[in-house]
């Protein structure tokens, strides 16, 4: 029989009703023989008492329902943002407070960019007052390599006069909205949007830090998810091509890789039926580690780049409504093949157009094909109003709310985007409570870093980057928010039968925290210490 | 990202109607090497025929190479008889065609295409159903050594009027008609001839000034897509006698003039080979002609005569020589046409082909 460890904590939080509380819990294989007290759990036989956590506290191992491996890809570049954050090892890496800090941070480390440039990142420089970077300004850096600088909204790219040169762009007569031209004629090196950063990314080298199947970017998101107490994480999406697999199932099968990724397949390039073929291929490969065929769709754009697609009257500021990403008849075909093959898909929803087009192909698909619990989330969800819910309700799928948002663009949303009435219930977390809707909560790291914790601070107290409570109505409690961290994310993976809480017969993860996030004051729920995982049975300390 | 520019912003085609000022020398500078790759884009909502175009055009490439670039290969499928090999990313088509996704990387893409052994001589770029086909165009004309002539966007007669009032995506399908420069009108098989006449004077009301071409089964005369194709003649003046395609090509010398200063042939032993009344329509909604311009001339004023509304031209090429004596190259896709820089070493100076719905 295999050994039996036997866990004594400060205090277990289980999520599971039946016994939401236990000082002890048994470990077997990888699984959870079963939470209680010491007493109790004696009876599966010889064990070995572990009691590094007895002053510690345990929690189901957090499970991230909306991230990006990127978010670990990022870290082989020049972090360039305001705040001091820390890095995948753990190490401070103090903000840069001015634009001659960003040049000598660029600088000072080597080109990390596919083709020698150098690369930043997280880049805002808003908070360097009216002073906008220019091509001479990261010509400092260097004036032979590529110098390119990603935005933190990921929305703009500036970029030095050599990337430009490369790209063909250093050159008068350029014509277009998304690159602003100098006093000499000459673009600025500012590229604003995708489409205006299109023509230059492959120059300045940043192609590689999108790939999902980066093996550095995921083995810094594994270190990046066990400092937030992440042991389940979604990718959410990836083209899921042959190559990468095997590097997921490769980095994943290694005993010290510490999280369980979920990938989702990207509906792109493949037609509905192909996408749903695929999934279900590629479901079979799935293993302990790595969960596979499940879908995304991305429905609209984004709410702050004012491409999301919002119902009447749009956007606060007059901006006209955004893009379709994808076709509403594409949407509900694959929605229908994937109710039919049994592949669950997640879409990504922003404006609240979008929301209500995708629960008119819902309501569609279903009619055509009926199909239990097929648990289909709507990603992002962040303008869905009362009725929107009681609708996502009926038709029995899930949302994935941006709690995020009101923290870090809240004020933003407020003042230009959505408007006060809309911005205050943006994400809301309490109408999907009482509706009943099962719901999680997420970061979309690397949009905003992957910490649950934080997460769920952001949908308890609702406050803006300054200080403001934006839509007290739609605040939750601490243990709703936790439960959204945990059984609620696992549900929109159906992977709740598994994971999301303490009980017997789950995976052995936990979130190892320095304290009872229940019994701090709300508004300090993000401050609590993450100590580590343990994810199926193995401890990993941050 | 942006919203993408509403009709009538820079670089739309309503601003850029005859007379327009010379676009920036793309490649065509006095330093450019390598003649500019005349590129068309294609756009259209989903369900309008994309797929039967493309393949369509593929099979009457009429010995041209052509590069299609999908920007979604889950809406556009190359005809398996067609594909010779896949190498890299990139199909081998029948007669030398090649197809691959641009992806995220659209300029890269097409770098690597004009940089195999047998470059393409034209560009197909197909534009997802939910894309704004002048936001790809704009983009397009970025990148270096493109010649974009202008935008086709491929409308369904049977569904387009119920598109454009959908909740949803109604004002994009109606954006997307806003952008072209030339609507190409398909499946006119499956409605009557009334009703055809109905959707294209619909078409004339949403979008004042457009021309409009038919189209069956998403069979049109591959010209009207692909361009009237000059390049190698106005390129190098390499006596096209030895052109092995000269042969088959022929003028329409039995065509009637589209207008009064037309000529129905060239005179000078040169054909205008690359476009040819495909047997099955049997030149029923199309014919091509010439007509040469010897000596300077207003070649703005005849840019603006040629897109005047009830112009029967949907597509026109060739270098005329200018008032000041210079040679300069004008294109005319549908309503937009353009006025720039001769390619280097230009020949038949004064002539130019056009395409004209019959």
């Amino acid at each position: 029989m295999s050994p039996t460890t036997l866990y004594r904590a400060r205090r277990i939080l289980t999520m599971n009703p039946s016994r939401p509380e236990a000082t002890h819990v048994a470990v077997r294989d990888g699984r959870i023989l079963g939470a209680g007290s010491l007493d109790e759990l004696v009876g599966w036989g010889p064990h070995v008492l572990d009691e590094r956590f007895a002053d510690l506290v345990l929690m189901p191992g957090f499970v991230e329902g909306h991230s990006h491996l990127m978010a670990g890809s990022l870290w082989r570049h020049v972090y360039c943002g305001w705040f001091e954050v820390r890095d995948p090892d753990g190490a401070r890496v103090a903000g840069a407070k001015s634009l001659d800090a960003v040049v000598a941070a660029l600088a000072a480390a080597a080109p990390s960019g596919t083709g020698g440039g150098h690369i930043g990142w997280g880049f805002d420089p808003i908070y360097f007052g009216n002073r906008r970077c220019q091509r001479a300004d990261l010509d400092r850096v260097s004036a032979t390599h590529t110098v390119g600088v990603l935005h933190a909204s990921g929305h703009i790219l500036n970029v030095n006069s050599e990337a430009l040169r490369r790209a063909g762009l250093l050159r008068p007569g350029v014509d277009h909205p998304g690159i602003p031209l100098g006093e000499d004629g000459l673009p600025t090196g500012e590229l604003k949007g995708p489409e205006a950063m299109m023509p230059v990314m492959p120059h300045v080298g940043l192609d590689r830090s999108f790939l999902s199947g980066d093996e550095f970017g995921i083995r810094a998101f594994g270190k990046l998810a066990v400092r937030a107490g992440v042991t389940t994480a979604t990718d959410l999406a990836a083209t899921a091509q042959d190559p990468e697999i095997e590097t997921w199932l490769r980095v994943t099968g290694d005993e010290t890789y510490p999280v369980r990724l979920v990938p989702f397949l990207r509906l792109i390039g493949l037609s509905p039926a192909e996408a749903v073929a695929r999934a279900v291929q590629i479901r079979a490969r799935s293993s302990e580690q790595l969960r596979l065929g499940r879908i995304k769709v991305v429905a609209d754009g984004s709410i702050q780049g004012f491409s999301a697609r919002l119902r009447w009257p749009g956007y606060h500021n007059g901006a006209p409504n955004g893009l379709w990403y994808t076709a509403p008849q594409t949407v509900r075909e694959v929605y229908t093949q994937g109710l039919e093959h049994g592949v669950l898909i997640h879409t990504h929803t922003n404006g609240d157009e979008a929301t209500e087009m995708a629960l008119d192909c819902m309501e569609a698909a279903l009619r055509a094909r009926p199909a239990p619990d097929h648990r289909y989330t709507l990603q992002h969800c962040q303008l869905a109003d009362e009725a929107q819910f009681r609708r996502i309700k009926a038709l029995g799928m899930g949302v994935n709310l941006f709690a995020n948002h009101h923290y870090y663009w809240g004020e933003q949303h407020r003042a230009i985007t959505v408007g006060p009435e809309r911005a205050e219930r943006m994400n809301a977390c309490r109408s999907a409570l009482d509706a009943g809707v099962p719901f999680s909560v997420h970061s979309d790291a690397p949009i905003t870093p992957l910490a649950p914790l934080f997460t769920a601070w952001c949908a308890v107290n609702r406050l803006s980057a300054t200080g403001r409570v934006l839509g007290a109505a739609q605040r939750i409690g601490v243990m709703d928010a936790l439960r959204a961290i945990t059984l609620g994310a696992a549900w929109t993976l159906k992977l709740d039968g598994e994971i999301g809480s303490i009980e017997c017969g789950k995976r052995a993860d936990f979130a190892v925290l320095g304290e009872d996030p229940t019994a701090v004051a709300s508004e300090a729920l993000k401050d609590v210490p993450v100590w580590g995982t343990v994810q199926g049975g193995r401890v990993f300390p941050a | 990202m942006s919203a993408g520019a509403p009709a009538g912003a820079p670089g739309s085609p309503v601003g850029d109607v005859p007379g327009s000022p010379v676009r920036g020398a793309q490649g065509q500078g006095a330093d450019a090497v390598p003649p500019a790759l005349p590129a068309t884009v294609v756009g259209g909502w989903l369900g309008a025929g994309k797929t039967t175009l493309v393949n369509h055009l593929l099979r009457h490439a009429g010995g041209r190479r052509i590069a299609v670039l999908v920007n979604d290969f889950g809406e556009v499928s190359i005809d398996a008889e067609l594909i010779e090999g896949a190498d890299g990313g990139v199909l081998s088509l029948a007669g030398g065609c090649m197809c691959c996704s641009w992806g995220e990387d659209l300029f890269g893409t097409i770098a690597r295409l004009r940089a195999r052994p047998s470059a393409p001589e034209l560009l197909l770029v197909e534009t997802s159903g939910v894309a704004q086909p002048a936001t790809v165009a704009r983009l397009l004309r970025l990148a270096p050594g493109l010649d974009v002539e202008g935008v086709v966007v491929l409308v369904d007669a049977e569904t387009v009027r119920e598109r454009a009032a959908d909740r949803y995506v109604g004002d994009l399908v109606r954006q997307q008609l806003a952008e072209a420069d030339l609507l190409l009108l398909n499946k006119l098989d499956l409605v009557t001839p009334g009703q055809a006449a109905e959707v294209a004077q619909w078409l004339g009301t949403q979008v004042p000034g457009v021309r409009v071409a038919p189209a069956e089964q998403g069979r049109v005369e591959p010209g009207v897509v692909l361009g009237v194709g000059l390049e190698r003649e106005l390129a190098v003046d390499s006596g096209s006698g030895s052109d092995p395609r000269s042969g088959s090509a022929r003028a329409d010398a039995d065509s009637p003039a589209a207008g009064p200063s037309v000529e129905a042939a060239s005179q000078d032993g040169w054909q205008p080979r690359a476009w040819q009344p495909l047997a099955r329509d049997a030149g029923t909604r199309f014919e091509s002609g010439s007509q040469r311009h010897d000596g300077p001339m207003d070649v703005p004023a005849l840019a603006r005569e040629l897109c005047a509304p009830g112009s029967p031209i949907v597509r026109a090429k060739g270098v005329l020589i200018g008032q000041d004596g210079q040679p300069v190259l004008l294109q005319l896709v549908g309503r937009r046409a353009h006025i720039g820089p001769a390619p280097a070493g230009a020949a038949q100076l004064g002539l130019l082909v056009w395409i004209a719905v019959r």
